[in-house]
């Protein structure tokens, strides 16, 4: 083996391995701007599924029959009030821009999140001071509501209602 | 906490691609890195191609195919470059391994043999990686084994301790024989403990993160909510004391205060761990023989009187390297002791050179980046405690080899991730890089209203918990 080939070798094994780290970062860097995925045939047949799917869900009878249309506060300072879930989703807290507005000391301003994914309601805590709890559980993460679940907000507890 | 609130973590409208086209090509890329490492390592030392790298590419070649094909069916969306990266550094490892093979038998032909055992030990570490991805379909599952883990990690601690399993080589006890296999605890011990600061962090950062007070502009914490620390403290102590292991104590402790750090934001927690760390590292030096051999080393490695031989060794190598190295199989890394395992970066400085050094690093830096921006994009709490834990992991191993056997700071006994020989390491290595794409999987996955429709790689009941739409 002469020296030439060895040296070869040499310098074109160090630039196999410059050339994966350069591919693998250059993934890296591509990988930064996902959003790309909208133009491939791929997505558009996806967001025109989407788009279907949407329209279908968007005539007059969209809501099943025995889904929740309204939240109902049972305890508290608001006791009583019914908020419709037709504006989902519903900011609760005691800001002015909350849809759910509560007068209660223990409630931060953005306090947690009604929401829905298909036909579920979600309720998600924003970070708040003293937390949202279903029965003696504090939610981490956005949980699953049915119908009639007490969701302890403060000194406030709401559920929802057909 | 606005960071981990889990639905800040990424603009409006924006997708991750799934990019298994890329991570195939990389695989790909990848193979040369580790085959073409074999065959240049035997043109070196023998002047022709091993005349079994046939079976040992196709064998490599398969586990990569596995490994990507598995990731394809069960993690579609996980990260495309940490799969590659790591076969990369494996192979490379395994090439090196096996250019010190050669030297060895050279020298002496009934000498031991490694890379045949590494080659096995990986072919385990891919069955374990595509074993996780497919018991853990969702990493917030491991939650409920929070406690369990802790127990488990402080059982597999005390093993190496126990009179009839436990092993002590090299003046370290952190070995355990079982039925002739001989493992290092301590390797799958990490992994539990981070599952296990991540489900303890979780809950209870809340009140690590409010109390306490305000001292010269930096948050103390409470006195009573110092106790998990402390404890962390005495543990990485007690590994220090008992198993003579400087690496793995040092390991312990600085994940735990980055792991503190990261859920509760709170620079205190950095002052208070850095005190205790200095404090404990000072006692340690004045108190134990072997910290003091070890800074003696560190600082005065020319010194004939120092037992210093083998950081000498390697310096020695990687300046005879210098920047592009001697080549595969023209250098002679067996002069340095265990130039196959703790000193492998050393014995690439000295035929790869700075070049195949910096190489090296620069992976372990992606594969850092990996895990922290999984971390970043990860929809909970525990997931995002989980990639930091773990990339942090390979940070500071890296972090403490590398600098030990460059002589940045005292040379501690770790093993270099997926490069080193050594089965526990690789294994468990494999394990982490497992659980790295499960969670980036589902970090990356689309909203269920977007993947919902009929791609039967989800279980859609876990999505649904777990994302509001808006």
């Amino acid at each position: 083996m002469s020296e030439l080939t060895l040296m070869l070798i040499r310098f074109a094994y160090l630039a196999i391995l410059w050339i994966f780290v350069l591919s693998a970062i250059s993934v890296v860097r591509s990988d930064m701007f996902g959003a790309r995925v909208e133009s491939t045939p791929r997505a558009d047949r996806r967001a025109e599924k989407q788009a279907r799917k949407q329209a279908a869900k968007a005539k007059p009878s969209r809501r099943p029959r025995g889904a929740p249309t309204h939240v109902a506060i049972t305890e508290g300072a608001n006791a009583g009030e019914n908020i419709s879930l037709d504006l989902a989703p519903l900011l609760i807290g005691r800001g002015s821009d909350a849809a759910i507005r509560l007068d209660d000391d223990y409630v931060s301003t953005r306090h947690a999140r009604i929401a829905s994914s298909g036909d579920q309601w979600f309720v998600e805590d924003l970070g708040s001071t003293n937390g949202t709890y279903i029965g003696s559980t504090r939610l981490t993460q956005p949980t699953t509501l049915q119908l009639g679940t007490q969701v302890r907000i403060g000194k406030t507890t709401l559920e929802l209602r057909k | 906490m606005s960071s981990l609130n889990p639905l800040n973590a990424l603009p409006q409208g924006f997708t991750h691609r799934r990019r298994r086209g890329a991570e195939l090509f990389l695989l790909l890329l990848s193979l040369v890195v580790g085959v073409g490492g074999y065959a240049a390592v035997g043109l070196g030392v023998e002047g022709e191609i091993p005349v079994n790298i046939i079976g040992y590419g196709v064998w490599l070649t398969a586990l990569c195919l596995v490994s990507h094909v598995a990731v394809r069916y069960l993690a579609p969306y996980a990260d495309p470059v940490l799969l590659p990266i790591v076969a990369a550094l494996n192979g490379l490892g395994l090439a090196i391994i096996y250019r010190i093979d050669l030297a060895n038998l050279a020298a002496d032909d009934d000498a031991n043999t490694f890379s045949s055992d590494q080659l096995i030990w990986m072919t385990l570490g891919v069955a374990l990686f595509i074993g996780v991805l497919l018991v853990v379909r969702d990493h917030r599952r491991l939650q409920a084994f929070t406690y369990t883990s802790g127990f488990a990690a402080i059982v597999l601690l005390i093993m190496p301790l126990l009179p009839v399993i436990g092993v002590t080589r090299n003046g370290a006890r952190i070995w355990i024989n079982l039925l002739g296999f001989s493992f290092q605890p301590g390797e799958v011990a990490k992994v539990m403990l981070v599952i296990f600061f991540a489900g303890y962090l979780v809950l209870h950062r809340d009140a690590l993160a409010l109390a306490g007070r305000r001292v010269v502009g930096i948050d103390l914490p409470r006195g009573r909510d110092l106790g998990p620390i402390l404890v962390m403290w005495l543990i990485s102590l007690g590994v220090l004391v008992f198993q003579r292991d400087l690496g793995s104590s040092l390991l312990f402790f600085g994940l735990f205060l980055v792991m503190l750090y990261v859920a509760t934001e709170r620079p205190g927690w950095l002052v208070v761990g850095t005190t205790l760390f200095a404090g404990g590292a000072y006692a340690g030096f004045l108190l134990f023989s072997h910290v003091q051999a070890r800074v003696d080393a560190w600082l005065n490695p020319f010194d004939p009187d120092v037992n210093s031989y083998q950081i000498v060794q390697g310096m020695y190598g990687m300046a005879w390297g210098g920047l592009i190295g001697r080549g595969l199989g023209q250098g002679d890394p067996t002069l340095i002791p265990f130039s196959y395992s703790d000193f492998i970066v050393a014995s690439i400085g000295e035929e790869l050179g700075l070049t195949g050094v910096m190489a090296v690093i620069v992976l372990y830096g992606l594969i850092v980046e990996r895990a922290l921006r999984t971390a970043l994009v990860a929809r909970d709490a525990f997931g995002k405690l989980i990639a930091t834990g773990l990339g942090v992991v390979f940070a500071l191993q890296v972090f403490v080899v590398i600098g030990g056997v460059t002589k940045l700071i005292p040379l501690t006994g770790l093993t270099t991730p997926f490069l080193s020989y050594g089965g526990s390491s690789l294994v468990a290595n494999w394990f982490i890089v497992g659980l790295l794409l499960r969670i980036s999987d589902q970090a990356r996955r689309p909203l269920p209203d977007l993947a919902g429709d009929g791609d039967g790689a989800d279980d859609g009941m876990d999505d649904s918990t777990q994302v509001v739409k808006l």
